[in-house]
């Protein structure tokens, strides 16, 4: 099978890479760790809920989706560096699967937010958030596949505009009305009827509810199939969009 | 091993509101045989790089046609990947990795097994006399030894053509020598070698044939003694004050014997004669009896810098 064996190729080199730069691990647990340590001991008085382990069951999964995001759209800077040193063109005049060129990267991104995810649980296991593991195993889930589609759009971006100056504000600009608009740093049910109803185009605000209803241990929640369902089409979507990218002519 | 017919390509660039179409190449007819190193020269924005990136698969052209050892470059890019190498001008290998890892991945990503990717990688880093440096990170070599993986990387699947994209540019005098060294390397294990230049004396030195690329068309192509030889005869340099030039051209301009003549910038005069030898006495006698001061008199075989200007008016020097 040329596709996985050449996907599991890029995939090995680029986590090699990683792996020789062990920061990344630091600097990427350390927003959302401080979110949790100094964020999060506000929610139980301004959600009024009953206990702290509550409040971290509302917090925690939003916080994860961020991290899933964020940590996508930005991976797309490496390429562009890759780009510059000529790597991307090397590889694309071999005949290895455009694909694979992708989805070694993407997965390998989706790795490191999974490694991110379960520290972030961890901690906040030591401040009394109870999931069920098979409720977690599932919202990781949602979490890799919108890694998945956010990384493969952030290089098909990259590949497009090829420059960091020109990623960077597209980025931020997609980024934080998604953000806004999902629910993620307080539920929407706070939100005036308006406002919901703009959030409900947006899919992450979908992503959130099935997270949170997983994190709740309502697994049977209408939520957590419809996000799921949409962040898988939009994966696919993205991943054949960037994976054309890689295929095109890049100058 | 290449035949083109025709070959084309523009580019749309878009300088604020207008969009204009560039032709970069504009139908370009080559034939490359087997074994050669053949030698594309032109200055910048000739269209060279971007023939040679059509050629490699990475650009589609717009038209024509091209047969790249047997297989069909439109038709089947993919089966023209495996049989060719290409090493790009702006260096293709990545800072944090190794030689050796970079040589691997290469081989690997042309489909062969990681125990023969590791063979080969050992052997290349021996030939190109890296095996010191193979397990430090790119970012630690010199240009030259960069330069040097950079070319194993292309030549690691045992291609039957490698493209070299100005694989000289940027050294210094030694490593170009080398450089040099490692290409009839190339020739001599049976690739055909297919490079990109603006320097004259290694199109003169290095290269079997030579075509000559000016505002995307060949505007010559043969052996560099074929192309020299066209030019006939010889140049003869006169070096002289500014202020004498004037008058040694209206001397010298009307002589039967000179074909061509040109004003040098910093004083003096290039005459394109049949003979040197008999020229010269008669060129001193003429300087001699208007009483000007002759500063140097020099005597050329025409250089590939002469075919250029005699091919598109303009010197390769100065564009």
């Amino acid at each position: 099978m040329k596709l996985a064996r050449d996907t599991w190729l890029i995939f090995q080199r680029q986590l090699n890479l990683l792996l020789r730069n062990p920061v990344w691990v630091f600097v990427g647990v350390f927003q959302p760790v401080m979110y949790l340590l100094l964020f999060a001991p506000l929610l139980k008085p301004a959600l009024g809920a009953p206990t702290q382990a509550e409040a971290y069951k509302i917090f925690v999964p939003g916080l994860l989706v961020l991290l899933a995001i964020f940590g996508g759209l930005f991976q797309g800077f490496g390429l562009i560096a890759e780009l510059r040193a000529g790597v991307i063109e090397r590889s694309r005049v071999t005949p290895i699967s455009r694909l694979a060129l992708l989805l070694g990267r993407s997965l390998r991104d989706v790795v490191s937010l999974i490694v991110q995810a379960v520290i972030i649980t961890l901690l906040a296991l030591l401040f009394d958030l109870r999931v069920f593991i098979g409720d977690l195993l599932l919202a990781y889930l949602m979490l890799a596949l919108i890694a998945l589609m956010t990384s493969a759009v952030s290089y098909g971006v990259a590949l497009k505009v090829k420059s960091e100056d020109a990623l960077a504000p597209l980025m931020n600009t997609v980024a934080q009305p998604v953000l806004l608009l999902s629910g993620i740093l307080l539920p929407l049910a706070f939100a005036p009827g308006w406002l919901q109803g703009v959030a409900k185009w947006n899919p992450f605000s979908w992503a959130v509810d099935g997270t949170r209803a997983l994190f709740n241990g309502d697994i049977g929640n209408d939520r957590v199939w419809q996000g799921l369902t949409i962040i898988t089409v939009l994966a696919a979507a993205g991943v054949y969009w960037a994976a054309r990218q890689f295929a095109r002519s890049v100058r | 091993m290449i035949e083109t017919r025709g070959l084309r390509k523009s580019f749309r660039s878009r300088a604020g509101r207008e969009t204009k179409t560039v032709e970069a190449v504009r139908g370009v007819d080559l034939n490359v045989p087997a074994g050669e190193i053949f030698g594309f020269l032109g200055p910048n924005g000739a269209g060279k790089t971007t023939t040679l990136r059509m050629l490699a698969t990475l650009i589609e052209p717009d038209g024509g046609q091209a047969t790249i050892a047997g297989a069909d470059l439109l038709t089947n890019p993919g089966e023209v990947r495996r049989r060719i190498g290409y090493v790009a001008q702006g260096g293709s290998t990545w800072d944090e990795s190794t030689g050796r890892e970079e040589l691997v991945l290469q081989a690997r990503m042309y489909g062969i097994s990681k125990a023969e990717a590791q063979r080969r990688a050992t052997r290349a880093l021996e030939a190109f006399q890296l095996s010191e440096f193979a397990d430090r990170k790119c970012k630690t070599y010199s240009g030259g030894q960069r330069r040097r993986v950079e070319i194993a990387l292309g030549i690691i699947h045992e291609p039957k053509i490698v493209f070299l994209d100005e694989p000289t540019t940027g050294l210094d005098p030694q490593s170009r020598a080398h450089m040099w060294d490692e290409i009839r390397r190339l020739r001599a294990d049976g690739m055909t070698v297919f490079i990109t230049t603006h320097y004259l004396d290694e199109a003169d030195a290095l290269c079997d044939r030579i075509a000559i690329m000016d505002h995307g068309e060949v505007v010559a192509e043969g052996t560099p003694a074929d192309l020299k030889r066209e030019i006939s005869g010889d140049v003869v340099q006169v070096g002289l004050d500014v202020t004498a030039t004037g008058e040694a051209e209206k001397l010298l301009d009307g002589e039967e014997y000179v074909n061509r003549l040109e004003l040098l910038d910093e004083g003096g005069l290039r005459l394109f004669v049949d003979e040197g030898a008999t020229a010269i006495p008669r060129i001193l006698r003429r300087i001699d009896s208007a009483g000007l001061d002759l500063r140097s008199i020099e005597l050329h075989r025409p250089s590939l810098d002469d075919v250029f200007l005699t091919k598109t008016g303009r010197s390769l020097r100065e564009s």
